[in-house]
């Protein structure tokens, strides 16, 4: 449970993500999605009020956002920082740190990933005069050079052009492919399509969770104007 | 005895250069007779290398050097002139004396590192006069590195005078290691058509203790400027801003631009002032004090990084 000016976001939330599973969150603007993620990346001011975080058997409910991070955790913020004169290929280095660094191979392999040519933006400031869907690039590189076992995604779609929405899905299915596990957050039918679970959020509740279509269909015909209201909320 | 004359001062030579790569410099451009450099440790001159178009003259005084050094009319330096001063041991008092000119139609980029590794109780002063002729440009890029202990005071003093058509730039950089106590001051007039730009980044830690007065006059028709500062504080450190721009003359133009991140009980002060009395002048400014960025740090402890790693990380983008 987390509140917030008394008002409680996070109300209701019994989530489990598998080894190696895509799972996305679909849900209304202001469900509590992005506040979920934050809560599960341990953020300032999203420290759990009730309840407990397991990752991989061990209680995280106390770790800080560091130390969920060596264990595996990492986000992709649905905003990305913006870091005034930091490289791009110093950025993307940070997350390899702890694992022994980095080549120059897998800096360029990390940016052909998500479509950028390295030689173009390697050495460019990540602040520096990036477009909105250059940067959100950018940050899904900096998880893929960090190998996590969860990498969280806060809406890696949004500000990315239809054409490459393809190429984001491809990516989510390498990660997974690579080992981690992912939780998506996402608006769109083809990522939800494309996970192997999906849970539906309804203003700080998951609503139920299961078959990725089913809860899409769910949530487009039943869920609008949302039903929780009325209904007590439960758990598929 | 000649033997170990040269011994010792070949061990000096060691010591600087591995003080020069602590500053982050390159020691071996200081051995390349195509380059022309100065090494300067504490009042020793260990190497003055000039090279066609650059006379460069020295004089070793009690605590010190006085360093002349002309670049002739007309001589585009096609490499940078690389300079460094330091002192080796723990303590003691360095002043270096500079008189820079690079007469008309010259240009030149002289690349100086400071560099006191060992410091515990060290003075360095420097008061340097540039003369900048007609048409002239002088590029001067000057990284410090002041060691560990944070025992030194670094008094920097510079007057530049930029003639008609002139262009000076600098560029100050002290971001690792300790400050200590700095207290820099350079000011510049600028005649008829010339350009300045000067840049100043700084990071201070623990006790330290930054100064930082910069100033231009705008005097001729058409001068341009513009000052730039970084500087981060954190613990306990002060510093203390300065930006003053002055308009003169007719379309002169100046900007003041300064921007500090502080951490911890840092203090900071910037204060830039501008003075103008043609109505045909326009001097601007702006100024920001404030903390990093909460998601900037957040982001890079998502990445694995110590919350102090991820402040360090960003201010040193910033001071980049
Ligand atoms: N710092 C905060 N203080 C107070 N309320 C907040 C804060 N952050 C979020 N909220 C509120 O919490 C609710 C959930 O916000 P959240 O950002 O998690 O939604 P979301 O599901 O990610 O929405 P979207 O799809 O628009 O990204 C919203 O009603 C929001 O106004
Ligand atoms: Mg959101």
């Amino acid at each position: 449970m987390l509140s917030r000016d008394g008002k409680k976001i996070l109300r209701g939330v019994n989530l489990e993500v598998g080894d190696q599973e895509i799972h996305s969150i679909i849900g209304a603007n202001g469900a509590g999605k992005s506040t979920l993620a934050y809560t599960l990346m341990g953020l300032q001011g999203y420290e759990h009020e009730e309840g407990s975080l397991i990752f991989d058997g061990e209680d995280i409910t106390k770790l800080s956002i560091t130390e969920r991070a060596r264990k595996g955790i990492t986000l992709a913020w649905q905003e990305p920082a913006r870091f005034e004169g930091l490289k791009v290929r110093d950025y993307l280095a940070i997350g390899a740190k702890n694992k022994g660094g980095i080549t120059e191979e897998e800096l360029k392999d990390a940016l052909r990933k998500v479509d950028l040519k390295p030689e173009k933006y390697l050495d460019r400031e990540v602040g520096e005069a990036l477009s909105g869907g250059e940067r959100k690039r950018i940050e899904l590189a900096s998880i893929i050079t960090m190998k996590p076992k969860l990498a969280i995604l806060d809406e890696p779609d949004s500000g990315i052009d239809v054409v490459s929405l393809k190429e984001i899905v491809n990516l989510i299915q390498t990660f997974k492919e690579n080992g981690s596990s992912v939780l998506v957050i996402t608006h769109r039918k083809e990522i939800a399509a494309a996970s192997d679970k999906a849970s539906l959020m309804c203003e700080g509740v998951i609503l139920r969770s299961g078959d990725p279509l089913e809860i899409s269909e769910f949530f487009k015909n039943r869920c609008i104007p949302c039903d929780s209201r009325v209904s007590p909320p439960k758990a598929a | 005895m000649t033997q170990i004359t040269i011994n010792t001062l070949s061990n000096e030579i060691e010591s600087m250069d591995a003080a020069y790569s602590a500053a982050g410099g390159d020691a071996a451009v200081l051995h390349q007779h195509e380059l022309a450099s100065l090494v300067i440790s504490g009042n020793k001159v260990l190497n003055a290398n000039g090279t066609e178009g650059i006379v460069l003259e020295t004089q070793e005084t009690k605590h010190g050097v006085d360093v002349k050094m002309t670049i002739k009319k007309g001589y585009k330096i096609p490499l940078p002139v690389h300079l460094c001063f330091g002192l080796i041991p723990e303590d003691g008092l360095q002043e270096i004396n500079m008189n820079f000119v690079a007469e008309e139609d010259s240009a030149v980029e002289l690349i100086a590192h400071c560099t006191f590794p060992n410091a515990v109780k060290i003075i360095h002063r420097m008061d340097a006069q540039m003369h900048i002729g007609k048409n002239a440009s002088l590029k001067y890029i000057e990284t410090h590195f002041h060691g560990p202990h944070g025992g030194i005071q670094v008094v920097p003093r510079a007057h530049i005078k930029i003639e008609e058509g002139g262009s000076y730039c600098t560029n100050f950089s002290l971001v690792s290691g300790r400050v200590g106590y700095l207290e820099f001051d350079y000011s510049v007039d600028a005649e008829k058509d010339s350009v300045c730009e000067m840049v100043t980044k700084v990071y201070g830690k623990k006790d330290d203790k930054i100064k930082v007065i910069e100033k231009v006059s705008l005097n001729g028709e058409n001068a341009r400027s513009v000052i730039k500062s970084r500087l981060a504080i954190t613990d306990n450190a002060e510093s203390e801003f300065r930006g003053i721009t002055e308009g003169h003359a007719p379309r002169a133009r100046g900007h003041v631009d300064c921007m500090e991140v502080i951490q911890g009980n840092a203090k900071a002060e910037a204060i830039p002032i501008v003075r103008v009395d043609n109505p045909l002048a326009k001097v601007t400014h702006e100024a920001a004090i404030g903390c990093v960025d909460k998601k900037e740090v957040e982001t890079l402890m998502a990445r694995g990084l110590e919350e102090d790693d991820a402040i360090d990380t960003i201010v040193k983008g910033m001071l980049a």
